[in-house]
């Protein structure tokens, strides 16, 4: 075994992916496993009884949309029975943000790595406020969720498919350029990826009125691209999956309630510790009390070099953490500690265009004792309230010791 | 009664992030129940409506405008805290948060300051060996601070450093100036001409203040920690350290201290001394010596003293410089031979030998087994007394009759071993009257007969006497001169000058210590002093007052401290 050999390859995969956005399909239809009983959530497996609030919420809201469930009761029934099972996202090529729920009739961004030929899939985002990814499912919330479905849905897939693909590698290299980080700030991205599809939105419909209306949708959500980013981010980590001896931890993932990690040479094991409180700043009206524990598998940007990874390149949102600046910096310099590779296309202006941090090297963590820095949106802890805040996390070390103890089990070190 | 005021400022924007620190800022201020800070968009009207803050007048702001809304127990305080925005926008902007990165491991702590050749170390003892260990991979020099490493810990890095041509101060070395530049506890004292040494971190700090108060300043000061002159660590920083200040040009003069030495290793260190080319003052506390000087050792008792006489010997230094020239010696050429008429002042040589050279065989010997077995044949070094009774049976005492000694000198100018044939030439009445007209010609035929074979013969006379003595001083002289010998009218000086000749011959026969040891780059030492600090963030500070380039880690032992994961990742970086 040769683990600095087995880490440049699972890096260098992880680099080289270079995942493009090709359409949109029912999640029924395109994902891998995808069935009719079926909901994907965030992070490792969890069960209703462990779920957090706002995973129950967004279960509750998911149901509500299939139109098999009426209420929170119903919903619990429907998977304390078994009738409806959970399963994580990560185990169907697919991610999601926050609770990450998506039913078998929901809208998904269809990925494939150009390089790799490997596929992923991620739902569709709502927007700020109260959306069903952070478990919110007022009738308005459920209402939105329908004009996605049925109004923008098919006509972004038709413009995506007339675009000829989107290529979010180069995509997020740029918006990296324009003070993104990919996870927590996604202005730029959102931007370029409305520019990219609107003359397509225009011809893929033959309703002004509903064009107009898609555009604005994506172009007001700052967060329009996280979905695609994290699916793109999904495919090049998954290229990296069960490299023999190696140590790069290319899966993070919170469900809400556990905080889970996978290695690359460990296969599909999950090491899971008890999700921390994010810290940061929250909105009008809500402090740290009302906050949810970590949900949610955008992690998936901080896995693949990106999001806190690449905080140095987007210094306004530092003050998340009552940060300067220097602090934002400081933040990149850190994760160069506990990474492996610096990425080959992903760079940071104010760093001279140094490279990302790219490929948590669980070797590192351990020895270091620092755990990855995880910037984050935060979600209220009851379910239908929704986003409250956003900062920053970092999982706890005992899940990455655990998994340095079976990495050394497993190849008798 | 709780109110609530408003402000829009249009066309200005600022990001979501700044505006909810904002917004929290204005949340702390006095009299505040609550705040918003938000863009005037629909989304953003709907969270204020939420928290009971939208007032008509924030619902007719545009996406444009800045909202501020501030809801206060009375009016006065809501209007007052309205008032702090532009400060409290403008007071985060110049803020603290200019804190340099300080890294976690040393690898990058080398990377961010490629320059720095040392590394502090004042981690807990039981990881400061790991820590200095590490530093040693990396090619940096080591001040040890921490106390409670191993005497095991010790031995090991300062060997490993010895083999790598580093230097590891301590452990436990509290103090050192390393090209002006203090490290640990050190005093401000200036560059000059006096290099310390010194296994004691208040001695060496006592020394360098009074050299400073006395005018001097030094070029470094080493810490060697205060087990170096142990039996089991053989002052091997000690003799790097020593080696180190012998080699630098700027250091004039050197001083080594030390705590109670072990004899042994304070005796082999004050032999290597002797070859530093340069005075030495030594104060090893309790080490007791029978002369205040040997060559250019000056044995000092106190630290003041030994501050005083470097000052005194700066001056003088160069005097100590000069290398005993043993080029024309040929290989194999490495013996004495002392073929004395007096027996105190054979007595005497071979006392003052007895600190260049390790064994001196004689028929009158200081330690009886050295006795040669045979006092007509000679062994390695060899000093006899011609004027013992077995030479003298039957025939005259040496001083008056040269016969025996001519006889001998001859026998011993012809062995290609001898280097160095030592005599003593007495004087006065009763004695010889003109013994010069006897040597002289033995003398000239022997250094004639070992040019002939190739070789150097180094023939070293004390005449004892005085002007008035009726074999006439300056004439015995000067033949004994133009026959090629080198004269003294000291014997203290004469067997000094030999032991010094043939110490030098000794040592470039046998250029390989017992301890592996690569030299110590000086010019690296020149440089501007950069460190990496492990431990106590006061040196961090302390060397950046001094001006010195340096990078804190942000330490924590390996794996946390736990031994079976910090085992798992040293077993994977040996496989790596």
């Amino acid at each position: 075994m040769d683990i600095e050999k087995a880490n440049a390859e699972a890096t260098d995969r992880m680099m080289e992916a270079r995942p493009v956005v090709v359409g949109m399909g029912k999640a029924l239809e395109v994902v891998p496993g995808m069935r009719e009983n079926l909901l994907m959530h965030a992070g490792p497996p969890i069960t209703w009884e462990r779920a957090s609030g706002p995973m129950k919420g967004a279960i509750t809201g998911a149901l509500i949309y299939e139109g098999k469930a009426k209420d929170m009761e119903e919903a619990q029934k429907l998977v304390e029975s078994g009738e409806i099972e959970l399963e994580p996202c990560h185990h169907h090529q697919s991610v999601g943000p926050m609770a990450g729920v998506t039913s078998s009739n929901m809208s998904v961004y269809i990925l494939e790595n150009k390089t790799h030929g490997n596929m992923s899939y991620s739902n569709l985002n709502e927007g700020y406020g109260k959306v069903l990814r952070y478990g919110a499912y007022s009738e308005e919330v459920i209402e939105r969720f329908g004009w996605m479905e049925n109004v923008m849905a098919p006509v972004l897939g038709k413009a995506i498919e007339l675009s000829g693909g989107i290529d979010v590698r180069a995509m997020l290299a740029e918006a990296l350029h324009m003070g993104d980080e990919g996870h927590n700030r996604n202005k730029a991205g959102s931007v370029l990826f409305t520019k990219a599809l609107a003359p397509y939105i225009v011809k893929a419909t033959d309703d002004a009125d509903v064009a107009s209306e898609i555009i604005r949708f994506l172009g007001d959500n700052a967060l329009t691209i996280l979905n695609p980013v994290m699916a793109a981010c999904k495919a090049m980590v998954d290229a990296a999956h069960g490299i023999e001896g190696s140590t790069i931890v290319h899966v993070m993932a919170r469900n809400g309630t556990d905080f889970g990690i996978r290695v690359s040479g460990l296969g599909d094991r999950w090491f899971t510790s008890p999700v921390g409180t994010p810290k940061g700043l929250y909105f009008p009206g809500f402090t740290e009390e009302d906050s949810s524990g970590d949900i949610g598998d955008s992690t998936i940007t901080e896995s693949a070099g990106i999001g806190g990874f690449a905080m140095a390149a987007a210094p306004a949102i530092v003050t998340f953490v009552s940060g300067t600046p220097k602090d934002a910096i400081n933040a990149t310099l850190e994760m160069y500690e506990i990474c492996y590779a610096e990425h080959k296309y992903f760079t940071i202006p104010p760093l001279d265009f140094r490279g990302t941090p790219t490929g948590i090297d669980l070797r590192k963590v351990v020895e270091l004792g620092v755990t990855p820095r995880v910037n984050t949106g935060i979600a209220h802890k009851d379910p239908g309230v929704g986003q409250v805040g956003a900062g920053l996390v970092r999982p706890e070390l005992s899940m990455f010791e655990e998994a340095l103890v079976a990495f050394a089990e497993e190849y008798g070190v | 009664m709780p109110t609530t005021k408003v402000e829009i400022r249009s066309g200005a924007y600022y990001d979501s992030v700044i505006l909810m620190q904002l917004q929290r800022s204005l949340a702390e201020q006095p009299g505040v129940i609550d705040a918003g800070v938000v863009m005037g968009t629909e989304a953003n009207k709907d969270v204020l409506s939420q928290s009971g803050l939208l007032e008509p007048e924030a619902e007719g702001a545009n996406p444009d405008d800045l909202v501020i809304v501030v809801k206060g127990d009375a009016e006065a305080s809501a209007q007052a805290a309205l008032d702090k925005v532009d400060e409290l926008v403008s007071s985060r902007r110049s803020s603290g948060g200019d804190e340099d990165y300080r890294p976690h491991s040393m690898e990058t702590a080398a990377k961010m300051l490629p320059d720095a050749h040392w590394v502090l170390v004042s981690a807990p003892g039981r990881y400061a060996a790991g820590v200095s260990r590490q530093a040693l991979g990396l090619d940096r020099h080591v001040f040890l601070y921490s106390d409670n490493v191993s005497l095991e810990d010790e031995i090991s890095l300062k060997k490993e450093a010895a083999t790598k041509g580093l230097l590891v101060m301590g452990p436990d070395c509290g103090t050192a100036i390393v090209n002006g530049i203090g490290l640990g506890f050190a005093n401000k004292v200036r560059k000059g001409p006096i290099g310390l040494v010194a296994a004691s971190g208040t001695g060496l700090q006592q020394v360098s203040v009074r050299i400073h108060q006395m005018g001097g300043g030094l070029t470094h000061a080493l810490g060697t920690g205060g087990r170096d002159l142990s039996e089991a660590v053989n002052a091997i920083t000690a003799r790097q350290g020593l080696d180190l200040l012998s080699r630098d040009p700027e250091t004039k003069v050197i001083v080594l201290i030390s705590k109670p030495p072990a004899p042994k290793v304070a005796g082999e260190l004050v032999k290597a001394a002797r070859s530093a080319g340069k005075p030495v003052v030594v104060n090893f506390i309790g080490y007791a010596t029978a002369s205040r000087r040997v060559d250019n050792i000056f044995f000092a008792t106190t630290f003041d003293e030994a501050a005083e006489l470097a000052m005194e010997l700066v001056d003088v230094a160069e005097e100590f410089a000069a290398e005993p020239d043993i080029s024309k010696f040929a290989r194999g050429q490495r013996y004495l031979r002392g073929l004395f008429s007096g027996g105190t002042l054979q007595y005497e040589a071979l006392l003052i030998l007895e600190s260049y050279l390790p064994v001196v065989y004689s028929n009158a010997p200081l330690d009886k087994k050295y006795r040669l077995e045979d006092s007509l044949v000679s062994v390695e070094h060899t000093v006899i007394d011609l004027g013992e009774d077995e030479f003298t049976v039957g025939r005259l005492h040496p001083m008056m009759d040269n016969d025996l000694r001519l006889r001998r000198f001859e026998k011993e100018a012809a062995d290609p071993e001898v280097a160095v044939i030592l005599l003593d030439v007495v004087l006065g009445y009763g004695a010889h009257l003109d013994p010069a007209s006897e040597l002289a010609p033995a003398i000239a035929e022997g250094i004639k007969g070992a040019k002939d074979a190739g070789r150097h013969l180094e023939v070293v006379a004390v005449v004892s006497g005085t002007d008035e003595d009726p074999q006439g001083m300056a004439a015995q002289i000067e033949l004994l001169v133009e026959a090629g010998a080198k004269v003294e009218t000291s014997n203290d000086a004469a067997a000094r000058y030999v032991g010094r000749l043939l110490q030098a011959i000794e040592r470039s026969a046998e250029p390989a210590e017992k301890i592996e040891m690569a030299q110590v780059d000086l010019e690296r030492l020149k440089k501007p002093l950069a460190g990496i600090n492990v431990g106590l963030e006061s040196f961090t500070e302390s060397l950046s007052d001094q001006g010195s380039q340096v990078v804190h880690m942000n330490w924590k032992p390996v794996a946390g401290g736990n031994a079976k994961l910090a085992g798992i990742i040293e077993r994977m970086k040996s496989k790596a």
